[in-house]
C-alpha cells in the first residue's frame, strides 16, 4: 500500500472535500480512533491517565480553542488561564447548585458561560489590535483570577478558598471526585476532545472559518469584501472561549479534583497554551493536538530522565526544563515558524512522491 | 482633611512606584523603537541582572547546583566578596555579552519575520533566561545590598509633620530611585539626540532599509540597543531587588510595565515615564479609595483594566505614533 491519491476515485463533491482525501490517512485516522476508544480504556492505569493522557486531552481542547482565536482569527490572547478559570468555577457552581443534573450538561453550560464572558472581553478587539490587544487580554487574566479569589460566593464560602469537585456519575460510572476511575476520566475527556475537534474542523473550513481567516490576514480588506468584523471577531472570541471554558471545567472537575485559582489558572497557564499552539502550529487542528502532546510529554520525559535516571534534585530538573522549553520555542520559531503541523504536512508531501521523487 | 492628607501621601508613594514601573517600561520602549521587537524578556533581564549582581558580589560559583548534581562535588562559594561598584561593572559586562549572544543566536535568524513571531521568541527567551538564572545562581530568595540608603526618610517625616501635623512615610530608596531614574532618562535622551551612535539608533528606528543604505550597521545597533536595555534592566533590578529581595516575582514587574507601555504608547520615551506615573498613582489611589470596599488587592488588575479602557478611546496610547493602516 503506497501513500498516494492515485486510484482513489472521488465520485461526489462530498468525497472530494473530505478532511482526509488520501485513503491511507483515512484508515490511519480510523485506526487511531479505534485504539483510543476500543483498546486504551481497557489497558489504561492511574499513572498513564493522570500523568499523560488526561492532561493531554484537556490541553488539546484548550489549544484548539486558543488556535481558533489566534491561529484562525488572528487575535492574540493572553487570557486563556482566566477563561479556563471561568469554566472551572462555572462548572463548580453548577455541580453544587444542581446536583441532580448530569455533569456533562454542566460542563457544556460552563463552556457557554465562558463564551459569554469571552464575548465581553472580546469587545475591545474591535478597537484595539495586535500587541495592544494581547496586552489588553491580560486585563481579563488578572481581573478574573482576582474576582474568583475575592468573592466568596464563587467558592461557596469554603474556609480554604479552594474549590473541590463533588462525585458525579455518567451512566453509573463516577467521572469526578475521588471515586473516579482512570478509564472513566479518560473516556469523558476523550469524548469531549473528539467531538470538539470535529466541531472545530468543520467550523474552520466552513463560512465562519473563512471569515475568521480573512480577518486574520487583513481586517480592513476583509471588511471591504463584505466580512463583518464585529461578527467575525466576536464569534471567534465566543467559540474560542467555549472550548477553553470546557477545557477549564474538565481540568478542574476531572483532572485536578480540587483547585485554587491563582495556582491552577495563573498567567503561566495562558503562556503554556500559547506555546502549545506555537509549537504545534498556528491555524491547524492537528497542530493543537501535536503541541499539547509535546508540552505534556516533555516535562514527564525530562523528569524521568533527570530525576529518575540521573538522580538530580527535582528543583534543578524543573529549572532545566524551563531552559529547554524556552530554547525549544526559540528554535522552533527559527527553524519552523509554522510548527509541528508544517513538518507533518511536509512529510506527507514527501511521502506522496516516495519512492520516486522527481 | 485627614483623608486628604492620607490621599496626598498615597499619591506621593504612587508616584515613586510609578517611577519604578517606568524604569522597566523604558527598556521595552528602547528595544521596540530600535528593532520593532516587543521584548517580553525585559523583566526577566532585570531578574537575571539582579541575580548575577548578587552572585558576583557574594562570590558564588556559577552553576554550582548543576555541577554538584552531575559530578557529586560540594561547590558553592569561591570564598571572596566583590565590592559593589566592581560587581555592578562586571554585571554590566555580562549584560553586554548577553545582548551580543541574543543578537547572534536569536534575532539574527529572525530578521524579517512577523512582529508576533519575534514577540513569541522573546517569551521563549524569557523562559530560557529564567531557567538559566536559577540554574546558574540558585532559586532561593536573595537580599541585594549595594549600599543604597533604605528605610523611612526622617527629614521628610519631620518636615511634613511640621506642616500638616502628620508625618508622611516615604522610603529613602524610592527617592533615590526617582533621582537615578531621572538621571538615566536624561542620559538616554542626550545619548539619542547628541551622539553619533544615538543618531544612528534613531535612524534605524525610523527605517531599517534606509539606515542600511547609508552605511549604518544594523547588527551593531541591535547589540548596542540590547546592551542599553540590559543596563536599564540592571538598574531596575538593583532598585526592585533592594526593595523586595531578588526572587522570581521580580520578573513579574515586566507584566506591570505592559499597561504602562499601552498607556504611554510603545514608541515614546516620555510616554513610558508619564504612563508609569499615571499607573503608579492610579492603582495606589484606587486601592486606597475603592480597595477596602471590594476586598483589596486591586493592584493586581487595576493597571490592565485602566489601560484597556484608555485604549478603547485612544488605540495608540498617549504619545504613540498615530496608527495608519493601508490596504
Amino acid at each position: 500500500m503506497i501513500y498516494r491519491e492515485a486510484g482513489d476515485f472521488k465520485t461526489s463533491y462530498r468525497d472530494d472535500s473530505q478532511t482526509f482525501p488520501i485513503r491511507l490517512d483515512r484508515w490511519g485516522y480510523y485506526a487511531v480512533l479505534a485504539v483510543a476508544f476500543g483498546i486504551v480504556p481497557f489497558v489504561i492505569n492511574d499513572y498513564w491517565a493522570n500523568a499523560v493522557l488526561v492532561p493531554f486531552l484537556i490541553y488539546a481542547i484548550a489549544a484548539l480553542g486558543l488556535n481558533i482565536l489566534t491561529g484562525y482569527a488572528g487575535q492574540v490572547s493572553l487570557g486563556t488561564g482566566g477563561f479556563m478559570a471561568v469554566g472551572a468555577y462555572a462548572v463548580y457552581k453548577l455541580m453544587t447548585s444542581f446536583p441532580e443534573v448530569n455533569v456533562v450538561i454542566h460542563i457544556l453550560l460552563a463552556g457557554g458561560i465562558t463564551a459569554i464572558v469571552g464575548l465581553l472581553f472580546g469587545l475591545p478587539s474591535l478597537r484595539i489590535k495586535g500587541f495592544y490587544l494581547a496586552v489588553a487580554t491580560l486585563a481579563a487574566q488578572f481581573f478574573l483570577v482576582w474576582l474568583f479569589n475575592k468573592v466568596p460566593w464563587f467558592y461557596n464560602y469554603s474556609a480554604s478558598g479552594q474549590i473541590t469537585a463533588p462525585t458525579r456519575t455518567v451512566l453509573d460510572h463516577a467521572v469526578t471526585g475521588p471515586a473516579a476511575s482512570a478509564p472513566a476520566k479518560y473516556l469523558v475527556c476523550l469524548c469531549f476532545a473528539f467531538v470538539l475537534a470535529w466541531v472545530a474542523r468543520n467550523l474552520t473550513r466552513g463560512t465562519l472559518g473563512r471569515k475568521w481567516m480573512a480577518i486574520r490576514d487583513m481586517d480592513i480588506a476583509a471588511e471591504i469584501i463584505g466580512v463583518d468584523p464585529l461578527r467575525a471577531k466576536l464569534s471567534a472570541f465566543a467559540v474560542s472561549s467555549f472550548f477553553v471554558g470546557i477545557a477549564g471545567a474538565l481540568l478542574f472537575a476531572v483532572y485536578l479534583g480540587a483547585a485554587e485559582v491563582g495556582e491552577a489558572f495563573g498567567i503561566n497557564k495562558s503562556f503554556l497554551v500559547l506555546f502549545m499552539i506555537i509549537i504545534g502550529g498556528l491555524g491547524s487542528i492537528f497542530g493543537s493536538f501535536a503541541g499539547a502532546a509535546f508540552l505534556v510529554l516533555l516535562p514527564v520525559l525530562l523528569k524521568n530522565l533527570l530525576v529518575g535516571s540521573l538522580g538530580w534534585p527535582t528543583d534543578l530538573a524543573a529549572h532545566i526544563e524551563l531552559m529547554i522549553v524556552g530554547a525549544l520555542i526559540v528554535l522552533f520559531l527559527i527553524v519552523e515558524p509554522h510548527g509541528l503541523a508544517r513538518l507533518w504536512t511536509l512529510t506527507k508531501e514527501k511521502l506522496r512522491l516516495w519512492p520516486f521523487p522527481h | 482633611m485627614d483623608q486628604f492628607i492620607f490621599a496626598a501621601e498615597v499619591v506621593l508613594n504612587g508616584l515613586m512606584t510609578g517611577v519604578m514601573y517606568a524604569l522597566v517600561a523604558l527598556g521595552f520602549v528602547l528595544i521596540f523603537k530600535a528593532s520593532g521587537v516587543f521584548n517580553y524578556a525585559q523583566g526577566v533581564l532585570a531578574l537575571f541582572a539582579a541575580l548575577t549582581l548578587v552572585g558576583i558580589q557574594n562570590g558564588q560559583v556559577p552553576f554550582a547546583h548543576l555541577i554538584n548534581a552531575a559530578l557529586g562535588t560540594q561547590l558553592h562559594h569561591f570564598g571572596w566578596t566583590v565590592p559593589s561598584v566592581m560587581a555592578i561593572a562586571l554585571t554590566a559586562l555580562v549584560m553586554v555579552g548577553l545582548a551580543f549572544l541574543i543578537e547572534k543566536l536569536v534575532l539574527q535568524h529572525l530578521v524579517g519575520q512577523e512582529p508576533i513571531i519575534l514577540f513569541m521568541a522573546t517569551i521563549g527567551l524569557a523562559y530560557f533566561l529564567e531557567g538559566l538564572g536559577d540554574v546558574m545562581w540558585g532559586a532561593d530568595i536573595k537580599t541585594l545590598d549595594v549600599g543604597l540608603p533604605q528605610g523611612i526618610s526622617d527629614s521628610i517625616e519631620t518636615m511634613t509633620d511640621a506642616w500638616f501635623g502628620y508625618g508622611f512615610f516615604i522610603d529613602r530608596l524610592d527617592i533615590w530611585a526617582t533621582v537615578i531614574a531621572a538621571l538615566l532618562v536624561a542620559a538616554l535622551v542626550a545619548f539619542a539626540q547628541y551622539t553619533k551612535q544615538g543618531r544612528a539608533m534613531r535612524a534605524v528606528a525610523d527605517d531599517h532599509q534606509a539606515a542600511l543604505s547609508v552605511g549604518i550597521s544594523l547588527r551593531f545597533i541591535w547589540v548596542m540597543v540590547w546592551s542599553i536595555a540590559g543596563f536599564v534592566a540592571l538598574v531596575a533590578g538593583i532598585m526592585w531587588g533592594t526593595k523586595s529581595g531578588v526572587q522570581f516575582s521580580l520578573s513579574l514587574i515586566a507584566l506591570k510595565a505592559l499597561p504602562v507601555l499601552m498607556l504611554g504608547g510603545f514608541t515614546s520615551i516620555p510616554g513610558a515615564i508619564v504612563g508609569g506615573l499615571i499607573i503608579g498613582v492610579g492603582e495606589k489611589l484606587f486601592e486606597f479609595t475603592v480597595g477596602p470596599m471590594v476586598g483589596g488587592a486591586t493592584e493586581n488588575w487595576f493597571a490592565y483594566v485602566l489601560a484597556l479602557l484608555f485604549l478603547v478611546f485612544r488605540p495608540q496610547g498617549l504619545f504613540g505614533e498615530r496608527i495608519i493602516e493601508r490596504v
